[in-house]
Parts: structure tokens; C-alpha cells; sequence
């Protein structure tokens, strides 16, 4: 009970605070558009906010599920090899530290045309980083008696993998997720509203920006936030059911 | 040397091995040779950092030596065998299973005959013998240092191992906690044949459980004294205060000053 209601009343204080701040300072829409101003634009565009949330939505999800299939595999290989930790890390430094905006183009240009596949390059490009490497220092930091008591009986490097470094790394792995949720939300966005992709809710934003609708631009920000939120819950799910035990019992 | 000399169950033959690190190498063991008979227990002790632990993972398989050879039940040791059971000071249990899901650990590795069932029995019966039993469904964390370290023994048992490999399993502990083990550590050895080696750095400890006490001289080490025990099996704590017990460790620590003293500076 008290874990819906305390985010609810921290939601509804925050959009009280919020309408309170633009009518005391009388601000028009065009420099802050009020809560009680996205209702209506909410309204008028719903099938659009629908179908475009649902667009960005999907190519989010796969850009992610890349993400961690090739973050788990570059955390693996780093998590094993000690080479090839010093080789690979500088390498994918580099590549985090580019800003992805500038990324956009050159793909754009790349795939010309093909606007899912950029999407979800640029989501799956920004957000496998910390998942790699989180997986990497969870296995490059598993302590030798955990193998040793298995390695002694004979088991392979495959057993010891499955039976105690996978579920060792998880909460580390469900962690990195967390961060890669939000950071792949930024990716697809950036592509919808740079490449003139006509879908999505990127593209949303970027009509409301062309028509001067700007309670349009702020409703398009919050069902971000809000679909944001939502993914986010789905990972805290997904943690509870697989890495549950490393929660502390806090009663 | 040919096998059937060999009457210990564990045999170590004129082991060397060196360490290779960042800023050179470093030997450890010194032509080694020692043995544990079928069902002793020995216990092998000398100043820290001494190669102690190097030649626990010799036993297991885990390393293999630079010269000399190692043997369990008169073959020699190429690779790890499930014939062997680890414990260490951290007692390893893994989080997100239960204290008896850990303890049948092992047998998901080992091939064995027993049925699901009778693999669970036998974890429960284990666990009972260390005083555990009731606790078989609670996780790790939930359990004290001393309740861990008893379930860290279940597992290195449960497969019935012929060796039992105990690298400073009790050092973590409270003095009472550990005395407490000590006596679990008899009822164990009375219940669980096996042959162990004790690796430990409390001489009380030492005499306390063995039937033999190993010394090390310093790194690199070699054997550097020898001292069987008059009793086998079971003893009461009483027995550790007796004059013989008192004239046993005065002798155990000077062989340690020695050994300490023969050291290289700076280690």
C-alpha cells in the first residue's frame, strides 16, 4: 500500500509544484507549457501518442534485447581473459565516450532509408556499455575458492559458469540494466527527432517543435518519462524473480 | 619411485614449485615429502605465507608442481578427482540457494548413483550431524559465521570424499565458535571415514584434532619437524591443558621461531 501511494503523492506534488511555478510566474506556453495544458494535447493527438508510443516503444525493447546479448557476450569474454579485458576496454571507452548525436548522422547515412534498423542501432549502441561492463568485472571479480570448490570435483569451465559465475553476476547484470533502460530510451529518441523518420514519438515531438505546439512537445516528454518509468518496473520485475535472493530482508 | 611403495594415501615426493609474479619469482616449496596414511589426519602448520595453502591445491589437483610428484591412493594426481573434499577460511556458500542446496552442491558435479532422493537424505543426514538440522531451507545470510562454516563441511563432505582438504577453515572464528567446531570436526571423523589434512596456523588446533603435526620452515618451504601424536581420535578440550599437551605446543612454537627465523629478510 504504502509503496503505491508515496510515488503517487510524489507525482501529484511534483505537477502541483509545477502549475503553481508557471501561474505564479504567468509564463506562456511557449516558454513552459503548464500540466493543465497537456491534457488537452494529450487528447487531441491519442491514437498518434498510441501508435507513435508503441513505435518507439518496440524499437526500444530491441535495441535493448541486442544490448544485452552483445553486452553479456563482450562481458564474458572480458570476464574470462585477462588479454582480452586489456585489449577490448580502451576500445569500448572510446566508443562510449563519443556523444551518440553525432553518431546519428553517419548511421542515418549509412542505412539510408531504413529507419527501424537505425533506431535500433542507435538505442542498441548506446546502452550496451554498462551491461558489458558490469558482466565483466562480475566474473573478473569472482574469488578462487568459488571456482576451486567446484573445479576440485572435476566440474568444467562450462559448469562453473552456469552453476555459480552466471547467478553470481546477476545482481551486478540487473543493475547495468537499469541504467541501460533509460540510456536506450535516449537512443531511440535521438534518431526519431534527427532523422526525418516520420514515426515515433521523437517524430512527435519534432512535429509539435515544427507547428509551435508546445504543450504537444511537453505531453511528448512526459508519455517518454511515463513509458520510461514503465520499462523500468518491468526490469525491477524481472530482477525480483531471478536475482530476488540478493535482496537484504530488510524486516 | 614406483606406486605400490607408496602406502600412504596421500604421498607429496620432493616437491619444488616456484611462483612466477609481476616482480619475479618466487619459490615456495623446497623438495617437500611428506605422506598421510589411509584415515589420519595431519596437520601442517608454519609461519604465514609459508606455501601452506600452495600444497592443499597440489593435493587437489588444482596445481601442478614444478619437480617432484603427488599421489592419492597411489596414483598420481594430473588433474582434479572427485575423490577429494575443500573447505576454506571463507566458507564459499552460494547466496541464492539454500543451506541444503548448497551442501548437495557436489553431487550435481560428481557422477553417483543416488537417486534425488537419496541425495537429499544424505545432505539432511550431514547436516544434522553438524547440528544444523531446521536449518536446511534458510539461505546463507541467515546463518552465523560458525553455522556457515559447519554447512561449508557438510559440502565438502557429501559426496564422501576420500580426502578432506581444510585450508584455515576455522580462522575466521571466535575462540568459542571454534572450539565448538573442533569437537563437530571428531564427530565427523568418527561418523565420515576420510583422510585429512588440516592446514592451520593455531597450534592448539593442530593438536587438538591431528594425529600428526607437520611444521614448515619458511619460503621456500620444506618439511623442518615431525611430531606424531600419542592419541588418535576423539579427545575432550581438558586435554589441552594437561602438562603433555602444554610441553607438545612449547615445542611446536620454538620449531615455529626457527622457522620464522630461517626466512629470508623481508618476507
Amino acid at each position: 500500500m504504502r509503496q503505491v501511494f508515496v510515488p503517487v503523492l510524489a507525482i501529484v506534488l511534483f505537477l502541483l509544484f509545477w502549475e503553481g511555478l508557471v501561474w505564479v510566474n504567468d509564463w506562456p506556453n511557449y516558454k513552459m507549457a503548464s500540466p493543465s495544458d497537456l491534457w488537452p494535447a494529450f487528447w487531441r493527438f491519442k491514437w498518434l501518442f498510441l501508435t507513435f508510443g508503441w513505435e518507439t516503444l518496440w524499437r526500444t525493447v530491441v535495441g535493448l534485447l541486442i544490448a544485452i546479448v552483445v553486452g553479456v557476450l563482450l562481458g564474458m569474454v572480458m570476464g574470462f581473459s585477462r588479454v582480452l579485458r586489456e585489449g577490448l576496454y580502451p576500445l569500448l571507452v572510446g566508443f562510449n565516450a563519443i556523444p551518440k548525436a553525432t553518431v546519428v548522422p553517419i548511421v542515418a547515412l549509412m542505412f539510408v532509408g531504413q529507419h527501424d534498423l537505425n533506431t535500433v542501432l542507435i538505442a542498441f549502441m548506446i546502452s550496451f556499455f554498462p551491461i558489458a561492463v558490469s558482466v565483466s568485472i562480475g566474473l573478473s571479480t569472482l574469488e578462487p575458492e568459488y571456482r576451486d570448490i567446484l573445479r576440485a570435483l572435476g566440474a568444467s569451465q562450462m559448469t562453473i559458469f552456469w552453476k555459480i559465475a552466471l547467478p553470481k553476476t546477476l545482481p551486478e547484470f540487473f543493475g547495468a540494466l537499469k541504467v541501460a533502460v533509460t540510456l536506450a530510451f535516449i537512443g531511440t529518441n535521438l534518431m526519431e527527432i534527427v532523422s526525418p523518420h516520420g514515426r515515433g514519438l521523437g517524430a512527435l515531438f519534432d512535429s509539435g517543435k515544427t507547428n509551435s505546439d508546445y504543450p504537444l512537445m511537453f505531453a511528448v516528454l512526459i508519455s517518454l518519462a511515463m513509458l520510461g518509468i514503465a520499462l523500468y518496473y518491468v526490469v525491477v520485475v524481472l530482477e525480483r524473480i531471478f536475482a530476488g535472493w540478493a535482496e537484504r530482508q530488510t524486516d | 619411485m614406483t606406486p605400490a611403495l607408496h602406502k600412504d594415501l596421500i604421498r607429496i615426493d620432493g616437491v619444488s614449485h616456484t611462483f612466477t609474479t609481476e616482480s619475479g619469482s618466487l619459490p615456495v616449496l623446497d623438495n617437500l615429502t611428506l605422506g598421510v596414511p589411509e584415515n589420519g589426519f595431519t596437520a601442517i602448520v608454519g609461519p604465514s605465507g609459508c606455501g601452506k595453502s600452495t600444497v592443499t591445491r597440489l593435493v587437489a589437483g588444482l596445481l601442478k608442481p614444478d619437480a617432484g610428484s603427488v599421489w592419492l591412493q597411489g596414483q598420481e594426481v594430473t588433474s582434479p578427482r572427485s575423490v577429494v573434499g575443500m573447505a576454506f577460511q571463507n566458507p564459499v556458500l552460494l547466496e541464492w540457494r539454500s543451506i541444503l542446496k548448497n551442501v548437495m552442491l557436489p553431487l550435481e558435479i560428481v557422477s553417483s548413483s543416488l537417486s534425488s532422493a537419496a541425495r537429499e537424505a544424505r545432505a539432511r543426514d550431514l547436516l544434522k550431524l553438524v547440528g544444523l538440522a531446521g536449518f536446511e531451507d534458510k539461505r546463507p545470510s541467515e546463518l552465523s559465521g560458525g553455522m556457515r562454516q559447519r554447512a561449508s563441511l557438510c559440502r565438502a563432505l557429501v559426496h564422501q570424499p576420500e580426502v578432506l582438504i581444510l585450508d584455515e577453515p576455522f580462522g575466521a572464528l571466535d575462540a568459542f565458535t571454534r572450539e565448538d567446531l573442533w569437537q563437530t570436526m571428531h564427530r565427523l571423523r568418527e561418523e565420515e571415514p576420510f583422510t585429512g589434512v588440516l592446514i592451520t596456523h593455531d597450534l592448539r588446533e593442530a593438536i587438538f584434532l591431528a594425529d600428526e603435526v607437520i611444521v614448515l620452515s619458511g619460503r621456500p618451504a620444506t618439511v623442518q619437524y615431525t611430531k606424531a601424536l600419542p592419541q588418535r581420535g576423539p579427545r575432550s578440550l581438558d586435554q589441552l591443558y594437561t602438562p603433555e599437551a602444554t610441553e607438545t605446543l612449547n615445542i611446536l612454537r620454538e620449531q615455529i621461531k626457527i622457522a620464522r627465523e630461517g626466512e629470508e629478510p623481508g618476507s
